[in-house]
């Protein structure tokens, strides 16, 4: 049986949009890694270890930042009670690419290290010190009832009271 | 009130395994070759995969996994494939039954056509996993949709726990779990470019460890929660945890790994006086060893029985966990733990019960541990 469970707050970065609670708070259409740059100065966000991130964690990390700004209170839960699942349809395959570049003369550990799709989990983690349970699934199509069920199940065993998801 | 399993939740069961790697190609082949102490690890000279000579557990290159040539499956499929098969071929788990789901774990899968295909809009597609995992699935009829998971190391860890949960929950029966990894140069060049690799076959938990080396391999293991596999070995728990430390160093001070253990104890309704033995992640790496150690003394498993199985496979990355959790399930229904290959001195800080030789014995509980990049921790308890 599933208990009542809240969506607190929601945020989506999609087609040079950044959506919060249904409200387009922020547009700006230009390529992806000018766009990820003009998100975070526009929030004032001050977070030096940005700037070494792959693309995708730093999407996962500016939706993550603008999901629980003025909307989380981080102090109200352990680090272990927040977890994160995430899914999305082709892995790191844009910092594979770039690493993969690299190869040819110098293999970067810095792009190695990205070539992970769950690294955006623990950048996030790192961040917001949540030390709980998490999962990264690949899906050809987000699959909103999957992960659903998955967050239904964790927060209804109390392995979590709360959880990031998308 | 955290933790509290209801007591309607269904026990899950091995209904059947298989390993697939270097050393054997069923799990009974496999395992009587780590009872001869034999590591596929060896020296290779592949200049495709690097410029330098390197220690790896690698498939021979012409080596072929399945018979049906009739669909373009590249090698990392076929591995799954030829795993998958050999795993249902002895049990009658309905594939394409409605209640029986499919859950692939890999890290990179097909990230190999990188090194040789064009870079565009159809490799792509060609590379994603959810793509091998529609090959996979088609391939076998499996009639829902399949699961992937890609985690870093605890990818397979973390696919069981996946899959005990999905079934616990009553939305399926039955789970088909298997995972796969393939080394070429794209994997091999990053390890190398993080000085991970170790010029020998490396040594899990020694004092002159020097780092890991890669292997590859698939495994597979079927899950049921049919009450007439209720003589088989049981999932019991599995719990999964964050460092938010690092994302390419583990924990200074295990806590987190220790914490995915206590909560997987918990889970399973084990304490940790009931453990037998211990399956480390033991990569041989400085770092992540001396970290489990610090986790199994925390956890107050100092003196339990441990091996690590990477002098044997090497790191699987997306099989690891699968292919040392179906050699753990062995090991509890042959009442023997096998040895660290490689391990000789003791190289942690903190006191561990490392097995150097064949361990007969009663042994009822198992617990599997494994970490990643990104911080990950993850901890499954297996049971007779």
């Amino acid at each position: 049986m599933f208990t009542e469970k809240y969506i607190t707050s929601s945020c989506t970065i999609n087609k040079g949009a950044v959506i919060k609670e249904g409200l387009n708070i922020f547009e700006s259409h230009t390529d992806i890694a000018a766009f990820l740059l003009s998100v975070y100065q526009h929030f004032h966000f001050s977070y030096p270890k940005f700037y070494k991130m792959d693309n995708l964690s730093k999407l996962g990390w500016l939706a993550a930042e603008i999901l629980l700004k003025d909307s989380f209170k981080k102090e109200n839960y352990r680090p272990e009670d927040v977890g994160i699942l995430l899914a999305n349809a082709n892995s790191s395959l844009d910092d594979d690419i770039k690493y993969f570049e690299t190869v040819k003369e110098m293999a970067s550990p810095a792009l190695f290290v990205y070539t992970l799709p769950n690294i955006v989990i623990g950048e996030i983690c790192i961040r917001n010190n949540f030390k709980g349970e998490h999962t990264f699934f690949i899906q050809d199509k987000f699959d909103a009832g999957f992960i659903a069920q998955q967050v239904n199940y964790i927060l209804d065993k109390n392995i979590l009271q709360a959880c990031i998801c998308g | 009130m955290s933790g509290i399993k209801e007591t309607n939740e269904p026990d899950v069961f091995v209904v059947a395994d298989n390993v697939l790697s270097p050393l054997g190609k069923t799990t009974a082949e496999n395992f009587s070759k780590l009872k001869q102490n034999i590591s596929g690890v060896r020296q290779r000279n592949d200049g495709g995969i690097s410029s330098k000579p390197f220690y790896a557990s690698l498939f021979n290159g012409d080596e072929s996994f399945i018979s049906d040539t009739n669909q373009d499956y590249t090698k990392f499929e076929q591995l799954l494939i030829a795993s998958i098969e050999e795993a249902s071929k002895d049990s009658t788990i309905p594939l394409q039954d409605k209640k029986t789901v499919l859950i692939i774990s890999s890290t990179k899968g097909n990230i190999s056509l990188l090194e040789t295909n064009t870079n565009n809009a159809e490799l792509h597609k060609r590379i994603a996993l959810s793509t091998s995992a529609k090959l996979i699935s088609e391939c076998f009829g499996f009639s829902t949709q399949p699961i992937v998971v890609s985690n870093a190391c605890i990818s397979g860890v973390l696919a069981i726990i996946t899959g005990m949960r999905l079934l616990r929950s009553g939305q399926y029966e039955n789970a088909v779990i298997a995972g796969a990894d393939v080394i070429s140069k794209f994997i091999l060049s990053g390890f190398e470019s993080f000085q991970a690799l170790s010029g020998q076959i490396c040594k899990p938990f020694d004092k002159q460890r020097d780092g890991l080396n890669l292997g590859e391999g698939a495994a597979t293991i079927i899950l049921s929660t049919n009450k007439k596999y209720d003589q088989n070995i049981n999932v019991r728990g599995g719990a999964v945890s964050n460092d938010a430390n690092h994302i390419s160093g583990p924990s200074r001070t295990g806590e987190e790994l220790a914490y995915a253990i206590k909560k997987a104890l918990e889970d399973a309704k084990v304490a940790a006086g009931a453990i037998d033995f211990i399956s480390a992640h033991g990569t041989a790496t400085v770092y992540n060893d001396e970290m489990e150690a610090n986790a199994f003394s925390l956890s107050g498993l100092q003196s339990v029985p441990l091996n690590s199985l990477k002098g044997y496979y090497g790191h699987t990355l997306g099989a690891a966990g699968l292919i040392e959790s179906v050699i753990s399930i062995q090991s509890i229904k042959e009442n023997l733990v096998l040895p660290t290959l490689g391990f000789e001195n003791m190289g942690v800080t903190q006191p561990l019960n490392i097995c150097t030789g064949l361990l007969p014995g009663k042994f009822n509980n198992c617990l599997k541990t494994a970490s990643g990049f990104g911080g990950c921790n993850a901890a499954l308890v297996f049971g007779k």
